[in-house]
């Protein structure tokens, strides 16, 4: 390992900027003769639009425009799509309902788009947007998922008939049902995946600059793949063509999912820069963010675990009514469908599984990917009632799962995975050693001494990442192929550029894509720039969501260095007399092999690029190489997560009094950045347990967690520190080696939190876990007594 | 936010005057919670008078029997004010944990208690303590001030300029916090005073309230066992998302123990 090659904990080079307040995210660019957009949003979460009238708003101080769903109709610009097709039982593709960026005749939730005010100021344009007079029908609205396809409930979409956008199912029906006839033990269990809402710190923004010279639109925008909303907004929502339209994602500040999905108000910026000639630029405010960036979860489940009497699974069946929100986001459809019963087999072997998801409208925001996207969702399911199933079988929690481990490899599981490698079995040992697993029953009698509850629970998780390779996810509905690319630019004086169709929005790219290359060119951190985010200097590329940038992105990297070394060994040859395949490149050396001939990287570089020194009728000039790289198959991190909480009967308050993870990411290029990942992944898990829940009026539809008054978001003083392990074993599709670790945390920490704290109660709870509901749990009887 | 037009008096006579003068005016302390709600838009006034450079609203200073605050003190201040610490270090505490730091070095305890917001800390020292409020017109008594949510005994244009607390014997708060906002979800001041035992209660109801029964009890015996099984009724509680009106009334017999406990 060298200071800042593959495995080194090389600071963060792009944190100095950030820190000292000079990156460029979206809301620092202005444009000259820039123009602010001011959003009217429905007040309403199901209505019919029955008139507009802004006349009173348009002669308002500095308005220059007032666009309606009607004006963007007239333009041409159709819905915004859904990028991914899944079928129901009967074989009919999901039932899509109309997505327009503004509302036309109908909104569908609170917050829902129904018209722009352009101003000179963003004062301006909010003055009057309050003054656009909108004449709503109100009709009545259905939030819960569980109740939205009861064929009483208000009906959201006419194509989408009892709001079921499908029916989806996944698995091996007849052998789970036989499996459960011959059980010696059924474990049920409902639950609940609460909603959540992302809050990344940099709220959405986009800025839309249309030149009418070149019939260019430019488009700023907050996003997680600038060339995927490119193709969708010019293949799809006909914006402009791909050639007329550059979409920039400058810096930007923690997605966490958000910010993959192609939304209304970016298109309608792009779109009403066109209209009023000037740029237009929109900043979300926090409370817009609440209300209009997609959700995450929203799951009710009911689970059957099969055993038979030593604890062997035997089958697990599944039921899930999945919220999908007012609209189908862009990626909405496989969150809890591929992305969901793919992983419900855990790290166990099971024989036998079946899993069903309805995929239901209702009148709440749209839900789509966040951090782990249907893979934390499998895993509370399966941690959940493996958990469950131990303590009804009075078998230890712990060796349970070393029983039904999947100890072979490659495996391939009845739910579509084939798990290429993994040791389940060292990740639980490391985590029980550092918790002190032994140690717990003393440690609960101490508790109890102090009228303290204990508790300790598991999360063996296992996700599939990367979202590849294209051809396996082209047949299970996506709409792109999900591969990656690079290039790699060797300037004359040594330096290198990297063009990255990955997207770095927290995840520290700069640093750890330069690494990469510093490894293996030999040539120092300062000397790379990382390039990416930009349609018009980047090469086709897929984006950062799924813990793909590493074992995709990099990969591409990778491929592309294989090209540009093999090609400097070539022009080495002649420049030092020697056969190429005699030519070793080490610390940014070229040298012929068992001498002392050597060159270094910059001396090669220049050389290259002058063309004295070699025939450049058979070795092109320069030193420029590009790759795309499709992987050949899912990565599978995994790991064992422990938590131990202590509750205060008294208030119901509950603490982490410790948590362990213990994680297999393949290849480590940065350990102290992928320590990063895994306590901010943990953070947001450990929110989801006991503190966030994005709530709506069951009634008015009514965003009730619509600040941070209101919704929970874990700080500092909710967590404990956490005690971090490795353990390794090489992912083999790829060729670095690694398997991803942006969401783990988030994907492990619920079950082992809900765990914890059903071992201390004795009992189930809802998630979040707020005091009240502990509280509640210890002392119903008593409650419902008095 | 919408447009205002922003004034700082240089002393209470001018402050009062231009408060005569204007259609809508609101006084502006530390600003905690009324610009929030400006840029929320659901507070438009037409001119905010800023109090800030009125010196005789500031500081903090022993009196016979106890402390004088200025009404502008910050909560930073009091909580680090040596004198606060001495005299009633109960008060210093419950600064201290009034939001963050940036809320503590711009918020005002005469802001706070002329808001009368029912989730906010310091009411509950000053009705629990029994403190006097001094304004620009009278003096008026804590048990007479606090009149329900957002509501108080002043008037429109009557300003608070100092609170005299006295020193109590014992006495100690206890907060338990809304998990999202931190406020006050049920927050207990207890004090032993000459006058007598006094429990207020913050957070918990529509408005901060005393709780005689516990009083009493503890008038007998200060003990966090005298008041562990009296409870509030929970019909006069609030109600949300974080905490029903029954958690709340078992909440407040909790924090009452143990701020009995921490009083010692």
């Amino acid at each position: 390992m060298t200071a800042t090659g593959i495995g080194a904990p090389v600071k963060r080079k792009e944190d100095f900027r950030f820190i000292t307040g000079n990156g460029h995210y979206t809301d620092d660019l202005n444009r000259p003769g820039q123009t602010y957009g001011y959003f009217v949003r429905s007040p309403h979460a199901h209505a019919k639009i029955k008139g507009i009238d802004s006349a009173v708003a348009a002669t308002m101080p500095g308005v220059l425009s007032i666009l309606t769903g009607k004006d963007l109709a007239a333009d041409g610009l159709g819905p915004l799509i859904c990028g991914w097709l899944v079928h129901s039982k009967d074989g009919n593709p999901m039932k899509v309902g109309p997505h327009p960026a503004l509302a036309v005749d109908r909104v569908r939730y609170v917050g829902d788009h129904v018209a722009i005010v352009i101003a000179e100021t963003y004062a301006e344009a909010k003055d009057a947007a309050e003054q656009v007079n909108v004449d709503y029908d109100v009709l009545p609205a259905v939030i819960d998922g569980a109740v939205a396809h009861r064929p009483q409930a208000p009906q959201i979409h006419d194509e989408a008939p009892r709001n079921l956008a499908f029916d989806w199912e996944l698995g091996l029906k007849d052998e789970t049902d036989a499996a459960f006839k011959n059980a010696a033990h059924v474990t049920r269990l409902t639950l609940a995946n609460n909603r959540l809402i992302p809050n990344a710190m940099e709220p959405r923004a986009a800025i839309g600059e249309y030149d009418k010279g070149s019939g260019h639109t430019t488009l700023w925008t907050t996003s997680q793949n600038p060339h995927v909303a490119r193709l969708v907004l010019s293949a799809f929502v006909q914006l402009a063509p791909e050639n007329k339209l550059r979409v920039i994602a400058p810096d930007v500040g923690g997605g966490f999912g958000s910010k993959i999905f192609i939304y209304p108000e970016e298109t309608v910026v792009a779109w009403a820069s066109r209209k009023v000639g000037r740029p237009v630029k929109w900043t979300a405010e926090r409370s817009e963010s609440f209300l209009a960036d997609a959700h995450g979860r929203d799951h009710h489940t009911h689970a059957e675990l099969a055993l038979d009497k030593d604890g062997k699974f035997l089958a697990l069946r599944v039921k899930t009514i999945a919220n999908l929100g007012a609209y189908l986001s862009t990626f909405a459809s496989s969150v809890p469908t591929y992305l969901y019963g793919t992983l419900l087999s855990g790290q166990y072997a099971i024989p036998a599984i079946y899993v069903e998801v309805d995929g239901v409208y209702t009148n709440t925001a749209p839900v789509d990917a966040y951090r782990g996207a249907g893979r934390p969702e499998a895993t509370f399911v399966v941690e959940r009632i493996v958990e469950e199933a131990a303590r009804e079988m009075k078998i230890d929690p712990a060796e349970l799962r070393r029983r039904n481990f999947i100890r072979t490899f490659p495996h391939q599981t009845p739910v579509i995975m084939a798990y290429d490698i993994g040791d389940y079995e060292a990740s639980l040992d490391k985590a029980l050693k550092a918790i002190d697993y032994q140690g717990f029953a003393k440690r609960r009698a101490e508790a109890e001494a102090r009228s303290k509850k204990r508790g300790i629970g598991f999360s063996a998780y296992i996700e599939a990442c990367g979202i590849a390779p294209s051809a396996a996810v082209g047949s299970l509905g996506a709409g792109v192929g999900l591969w990656e690319s690079a290039e790699v630019r060797v300037n004359p004086t040594g330096s290198i550029e990297v063009l990255t169709g990955s997207h770095s929005h927290g995840q520290g790219h700069e640093t750890t894509f330069a690494q990469l290359v510093s490894d293996r060119l030999g040539v120092p951190l300062e000397s790379i720039e990382i390039v990416h985010g930009d349609t018009d200097k980047v090469q086709f590329g897929m984006g950062t969501y799924g813990s793909r940038s590493g074992s995709v992105g990099m990969s591409a990297i990778s491929k592309a260095l294989d090209k540009i070394e093999a090609k400097a060994k070539k022009i080495a040859s002649h420049l030092l007399e020697a056969a190429a395949d005699d030519i070793v490149l080490k610390d940014g050396k070229f040298t012929v092999a068992g001498t002392d001939k050597s060159i270094t990287f910059q001396e090669l570089s220049l050389a290259a690029y002058v063309g004295h020194k070699f025939p450049t009728s058979e070795i092109e000039p320069g030193l420029k190489e590009g790759a795309f790289y499709d992987p050949t198959n899912f990565t599978f991190p995994a790991g064992c997560h422990i938590c131990e909480v202590e509750i205060d009967p008294d208030t119901g308050v509950t603490r982490i009094v410790k948590f362990v993870a213990v994680d297999d990411f393949g290849t480590i290029i940065n350990p102290m950045i992928v320590e990063g990942q895994v306590h901010g992944g943990i953070a947001q898990g450990i929110g989801q347990a006991m503190l966030e829940h994005g709530v709506y009026d069951p009634e008015t539809g009514q965003l009730v967690t619509g600040s941070f008054m209101d919704y929970c978001m874990p700080r500092a003083d909710d967590l404990p520190s956490f005690e971090i392990g490795m353990t390794m074993t090489k992912c083999p599709s790829n060729p670095l080696g690694m398997k991803g670790c942006g969401e783990a945390g988030a994907i492990a920490a619920p079950a082992a939190v809900i765990n914890a704290i059903t071992d201390a109660l004795g009992r189930d709870i809802a998630m979040p876990t707020t005091p009240e509901r502990v509280w509640r749990a210890l002392n119903e009887p008593k409650l419902a007594a008095e | 936010m919408y447009s205002f037009t922003y004034r700082r008096p240089a002393s209470l006579a001018e402050a009062q005057k231009l408060f005569e003068g204007a259609s809508d005016p609101k006084f502006l302390a530390g600003g905690q919670t009324l610009l929030p709600t400006m840029k929320q838009r659901l507070n438009a006034p037409s001119d905010v008078i800023d109090l800030g450079k009125i010196a005789e609203l500031r500081g903090i200073a022993k009196s016979e029997g106890g402390l004088t605050i200025g009404a502008m003190t910050k909560h930073f201040e009091v909580a680090t004010s040596a004198d606060v610490k001495a005299v009633i270090p109960a008060l210093a505490e419950l600064a201290e944990g009034i939001g963050d730091p940036l809320v503590r070095h711009m918020g005002t305890i005469g802001g706070s208690v002329a808001n009368n917001d029912p989730a906010a800390d310091y009411p509950a020292a000053v009705l629990g303590l029994g403190a006097t409020i001094t304004t620009s017109k009278r003096a008026i008594k804590a048990d007479e001030f606090f009149k329900g949510m957002f509501e108080t005994a002043l008037e429109p244009n009557e300003i608070i300029k100092s609170f005299a607390f006295p020193k109590p014997e014992k006495a100690a708060y206890m907060k338990f916090p809304n998990p999202a906002s931190r406020y006050a979800m049920v927050g207990v001041f207890v004090a032993r005073t000459a006058g007598g035992v006094r429990v207020a209660v913050t957070g918990a109801g529509p408005c901060v309230f005393r709780v005689p029964e516990m009083e009493a009890a503890l008038a007998k015996s200060f003990t966090p066992d005298a008041v562990a099984s009296i409870k509030v009724p929970a019909g006069d509680l609030n109600s949300d998302l974080h905490g029903s009106a029954e958690y709340r009334a078992h909440l407040v017999t909790v924090m009452a123990k143990r701020a009995v406990a921490a009083a010692g």
